[in-house]
């Protein structure tokens, strides 16, 4: 069975072989900013198990805390409590092991699509030779379909093109965790669809472990193994898992008319849409539970009676 | 078509939109749309520039006392090509004097060469005598080679002169401000505890800062001889205050724009694991340069405006000099000097200013937000 989300029900939950040991594994994991009255609680009790080669997406409503959990496994943010493990060790800061695709690509933007490759390269194959590392980024560049614009700087290029480049970049550290947050969020509906397709060839091809957020639940569904979804924050927790029992290779013209996949979309997003109506419906009774005590006054004549005076 | 990209590019970065619409005419684009922008950037400055100069010879006609007047555009351009071509008539002259005294110095080696093979021959006492003459005709000729025209500096000496100062003024406050301000805007508490001077010493004019600068380097100089040191006193004083005016903005900018620096550029950097040097030279430094040059822009500017009131005080000869020189002597030229000197100060601040957009149009990339 998998176990990937620990004090929760299980809706759809589908017999699997027994997982393997997680890669990754978030436990009790609370995380919020600031502090005194301007504590804001982001994330809260955070458990989740991200196994060795699996495909797995966290979906959420922006503003639920997502960017946060991304940071928190790139080891750019740490937890207030519990602790995050990556092979039996706490993760204490960033590491080349788990590579990061933001979701405003982060490229630099005085640097061509080589040279913000070459930066990564250069950096984590330090002891390779000039030619092999040369031979490795034009190697990473064509995976992504960039060959003709090598020489261009990110802002000649478009936003599909620039996460491409953010893309190959990460891909090109050989990341044992592909952390992908919100990838393709900035992008108009064709190029997010042409790269959705993208990302699953390169992720079927490889199959790195790899973990997309996204407030896409298609997208999700698409190139998924698993589906985790966010509670809306404040205080957001992860709800049940949902397993993609889909064939891959897949293809996402046939996926529309395919019923598991209309099912799973129609499961993910009435959960979805449930707990966000259920969090709000608790937000309202909150406010209304502590009604203002309105004092009890009643008017009174301060008039002097006619006839006493003088 | 490429030329005209290539060509369309370099007027974008040198700051040159006058030239745009001569590059599109000639490419062949639409010659209306092309006539609008030559309108726009060239026939309409040129024709304010008109007004300017009527305006001027009707205030140069009222503006008259009994003893001095206005001068007009006419006089000012007489006394500024006087002023040039005095300048050649002195290098003439100078160099005049220099071939004489070069001449003067192969003749007299030519005296000691043979009173030296006179020597040669000659014996006992009357051959110590002839060596001693030798000695002293060598020393003559490479005084007289060596000899520098001592005449009073020309307008075109005192421009060069002032462009001097005010580029030593703006190394020394690069120097200074560059380090500081990337300090400052890597680390906050060092940004704190400088605040209060920045604050402080910013607004502050060269007029005071001048004293201050001139009893340093009186105290750096005590006990040199004039004349041993490469740097002239006065040229110091004036650069040292130029630099102490000219720091504050390049300060300000380059902590701003380090302190600014994309936090995802230093996720990035987090995740990469570069040290600390890689992070300056290869993150923090290249997504600064924009803000940093447009403070050394404003640097400059104020550099050369505060220049022309040192070189005033200091009496460094350069434009400010010249400008108090001509205002004390009060010819008949005076104020028409004095006129076409300001229009020569403005214009070579407006070359100042145009180099370092340039260059800040070069270190520029694109849109930064957009990246």
């Amino acid at each position: 069975m998998s176990v990937a989300v620990l004090d929760r029900p299980r809706s759809k939950a589908i017999a699997r072989p027994a997982p393997p040991d997680p890669l990754i594994s978030m436990r009790a994991v609370c995380k919020g900013y600031g502090s005194g009255v301007t504590r804001n609680e982001v994330l809260s009790n955070i458990n989740l198990n991200l196994r060795k080669g699996e495909f797995l997406a966290i979906v959420g409503f922006s503003g639920s805390g997502k960017t946060t959990l991304t940071k928190l496994l790139a080891g750019l943010e740490m937890p207030d409590s519990g602790e995050i493990v990556m092979n039996n060790e706490v993760i204490k800061g960033p590491s080349q092991e788990r590579g990061i695709v933001f979701q405003n690509y982060s490229l630099l933007p005085w640097l061509t699509v080589r040279g913000n490759i070459a930066l990564s390269v250069d950096r984590v194959f330090k002891h390779w030779s000039r030619g092999e590392r040369r031979d490795h980024v034009e190697k990473f560049v064509e995976m992504v379909g960039l060959s003709h614009a090598v020489h261009r700087r990110p802002h000649e290029l478009s936003g599909g093109m620039r996460q491409r480049v953010s893309l190959a970049r990460t891909l090109a550290m050989k990341p044992n965790v592909l952390l992908l947050d919100e990838p393709l969020s900035a992008l108009d509906a064709l190029t997010r669809s042409v790269l959705q397709e993208e990302i699953l060839k390169i992720w079927e091809e490889e199959r790195q472990t790899c973990l997309l957020i996204t407030n896409d639940v298609d997208e999700a569904i698409l190139l998924a193994d698993r589906i985790v979804p966010l509670n809306p924050g404040p205080n957001a927790s992860l709800g049940p898992a949902f397993s993609v029992e889909l064939e891959r290779p897949r293809d996402k013209t046939a996926l529309n008319h395919n019923e598991t996949f209309k099912g799973l979309r129609n499961a993910v997003t009435n959960y979805l849409v449930a707990v966000r109506q259920k969090s709000r419906d608790d937000e309202a009774l909150a406010t209304e539970a502590s009604p203002i005590e309105l004092p009890d006054l009643q008017p009174r004549s301060l008039r002097v009676p006619r006839g006493r005076a003088g | 078509m490429n030329w005209r990209g290539n060509a369309l590019k370099f007027c974008d970065v040198a700051g040159l939109p006058a030239l745009e619409p001569f590059v599109r005419l000639l490419a062949g684009e639409d010659v209306k749309e092309q006539l609008k922008g030559i309108a726009k950037f060239v026939v309409l400055p040129v024709a304010a520039v008109a007004v300017f100069l009527l305006l001027w010879s009707a205030a140069a006609r009222t503006v008259v006392t009994d003893s001095m007047r206005l001068p007009s555009p006419t006089d000012t351009w007489t006394a500024g090509k006087e002023l040039f071509a005095m300048h050649s008539a002195q290098r003439a002259e100078d160099l005049k004097v220099k071939q004489e005294k070069t001449m003067q110095a192969v003749t007299l080696l030519a005296q000691a060469n043979a009173v030296t093979k006179q020597a040669e021959s000659a014996t006992g006492e009357r051959k110590e005598t002839l060596l001693a003459n030798a000695l002293v005709l060598k020393k003559k000729a490479v005084q007289a080679a060596n000899y520098r025209p001592s005449s009073a500096p020309t307008f075109v000496d005192q421009i060069i002169t002032s462009l001097k100062t005010v580029f030593v003024g703006f190394a020394i406050a690069t120097l200074i401000a560059v380090p500081i301000g990337v300090l400052c805007g890597m680390s906050p508490w060092c940004n704190a505890a400088l605040t209060p001077f920045i604050q402080i010493f910013k607004p502050v004019s060269p007029l005071a800062w001048l004293p201050l600068a001139f009893l340093i380097i009186v105290w750096a100089y005590s006990g040199t001889q004039p004349g041993d040191n490469f740097f002239d006193k006065a040229f110091l004083i004036s650069a040292i205050t130029v630099s102490l005016c000219s720091l504050w903005p390049t300060l300000v900018n380059t902590t701003l724009g380090v302190a600014s620096v994309d936090k995802d550029y230093m996720n990035v950097a987090r995740v990469l694991k570069l040290s600390w040097s890689q992070q300056l030279f290869k993150i923090i430094l290249p997504a600064s340069l924009p803000l940093m040059f447009a403070g050394l822009r404003i640097s400059l500017g104020v550099g050369w405006m505060v220049l022309i009131a040192a070189d005033m005080l200091a009496q460094n000869p350069g434009l400010g000099k010249f400008v108090w020189d001509e205002f004390q002597n009060g010819s008949s030229q005076t104020y028409a000097r004095i006129a076409f000197s300001v229009i020569i100060i403005g214009l070579i601040g407006l070359v100042l200013d145009r180099i370092m957009i340039f260059m800040r149009n070069l270190v520029s990339f694109g849109d930064p937000q957009a990246a």
